[in-house]
């Protein structure tokens, strides 16, 4: 992996043309960042910003920059030197393949060994409840099941710098379990989010309204304090939504 | 002169494609011209008229929309000159996967929905596999994974190709079409096909309607994949 390794947004435009307040963001080797905004607001349009390395040739008019520096067009599209991976909300596959086949093909896009294959799903059933079998066709797959499945297909195949995350908790999967893996070592993960526990993980979240960046919040020592007490609470859900889901019963409140 | 010739299975977003496409040609003070070839009807020339540049359609009615492109390119061409364009964007029907109505000196560009599943392009034949540009819609309805698997498949029928990834709701990827475009060859004189259209010639051709084998003459190929040839 890369030494040295950030990631520039130029601010483009609002969904009026209207050139959007926020101008510079730059993101380290390292750092989680967060997405916040109204259902419809544009999260989505920058992570796709993001993931193309827009030149300015997007709606949005943004730019990226890797390292300070224009991407070459190569990083841009052969997915074998592709710097972003991403998660984003699809919570179903349409390929009419097997598991280990898609698994062996995408392994062969990304220039990866077929030895990947089994990881990854044995990644996958980690992090989802009923476990996924390499002979399950894709479109059978439920939406936790798919949901894990193209999570633990970034975390070892795509195994890219940056890392795209959009709304990870809708996805009926072990959301914090989910990001860890995911972030690895290293890495820029950038998170679209309206949960308090991830958007508080983030060192910092971006602000979007109309289509625009509005402001960069820093998350304060409060903040991170308030975090801490809400994992415990969102664990305890976690524990008891299991509880439920193996048809036992709830005893006591912990 | 530049020559697009524009082909893909319909519903791919061809034409959506293409709009964006030219808006940015118009942009960057190009003088771009459509002809959009349908077989039976089509209302996409009211679409292109919005943008205020030429507009023709060819309706190929019961002829072979592929061929009735090919034959009709010289005229397009000159139309496209009669009324002060540089580039005629040739949008064509898609439906038959077996012809590929690209000339050598065009720049051709092959539409394909990626929803419809990585096996779609081994399907698709010499519309993708002689097309210079692949452009994979939809994208954005499934997930980066399927994107890359779907592109593989592409490059293992069509490996000398430029994929774009565009997305005919936002415009994605008309910036760098609209590029690539420009930098297309001219057009020349005696222009010759990329890949031969079909070689049989049967009684169906000729308008045969029964169904019965025995009915049947020219070159036709058995379910067991057997070519013969009856006839006088």
């Amino acid at each position: 992996m890369n030494e040295e390794l950030t990631l520039t947004i130029l601010g483009g435009v609002d969904k009026d043309g209207v050139p959007e307040p926020v101008k510079f963001v730059e993101v380290s080797k390292g750092e989680i960042i967060g997405i916040v905004g109204p259902t419809g607001s544009g999260k989505s349009t920058l992570i796709d910003d993001i993931e193309q390395l827009a030149q300015g040739d997007t709606p949005t008019g943004r730019s990226l920059l890797i390292n300070g520096k224009r991407p070459d067009a190569v990083i841009r599209v052969d997915p074998r030197k592709k710097l972003v991976a991403q998660l984003s909300q699809k919570m179903h596959f349409l390929a009419d393949m097997t598991v280990v086949d898609f698994l062996h093909m995408h392994a062969r896009s990304r220039g990866k060994g077929p030895e990947l294959v089994d990881r990854v799903i044995e990644l996958a059933n980690t992090l989802t409840g009923e476990p996924i079998s390499p002979d399950h066709y894709l479109t059978v797959l439920s939406g936790g099941q798919s949901r894990s499945l193209m999570t633990a297909d970034i975390a070892v195949i795509s195994d890219s710098p940056v890392v795209l995350i959009d709304e990870i908790e809708n996805a009926g999967i072990k959301k914090q379990e989910a990001l860890r893996l995911l972030s690895g070592e290293g890495k820029i993960v950038v998170v679209v989010t309206h949960d308090p526990v991830l958007a508080l993980m983030a060192s910092r979240r971006i602000v979007i309204r109309n289509g625009a960046m509005m402001d960069i919040i820093t998350t304060s020592r409060e903040e991170q304090d308030v975090c801490g007490r809400i994992t415990q609470v969102d664990n305890w859900l976690m524990s008891l939504r299991d509880t439920i889901r193996r048809g036992e019963i709830v005893e006591e409140l912990a | 002169m530049k020559l697009v010739v524009l082909a893909g299975t319909p519903g791919s977003g061809k034409t959506s494609v293409l709009l964006h496409t030219i808006r940015s040609l118009i942009k960057s003070g190009k003088k771009p011209a459509v002809v959009k070839v349908d077989c039976l009807w089509t209302d996409d020339d009211q679409r292109f008229s919005k943008l205020g540049i030429p507009v023709h359609v060819g309706l190929a009615k019961d002829m072979c929309p592929d061929h009735f492109t090919i034959y009709n390119t010289d005229a397009m061409l000159d139309w496209g000159a009669s009324n002060g364009a540089d580039i005629v964007l040739n949008e064509t029907a898609g439906l038959c996967l077996r012809c590929a109505p690209y000339p050598d000196e065009c720049l051709a560009i092959c539409v394909i929905d990626v929803t419809t599943g990585p096996n779609t392009p081994l399907k698709v034949g010499p519309l993708l596999t002689t097309a210079d540009i692949v452009v994979m819609t939809k994208g954005d309805l499934v997930s980066q994974a399927e994107r890359e698997v779907f592109r593989e498949r592409v490059l293992d029928v069509n490996p000398g190709c430029i994929i774009v990834e565009a997305n005919g709701l936002t415009g994605k990827g008309a910036f760098e079409l609209a590029e690539m475009v420009t930098e297309g060859p001219d057009v020349c004189e005696n222009m010759v096909l990329r890949y031969n259209p079909p070689l049989a010639i049967c009684s169906l051709c000729t308008g045969e309607t029964r169904v019965a084998r025995k009915h049947h003459m020219g070159v036709l190929r058995q379910l067991d994949g057997f070519m013969e040839y009856r006839g006088e």
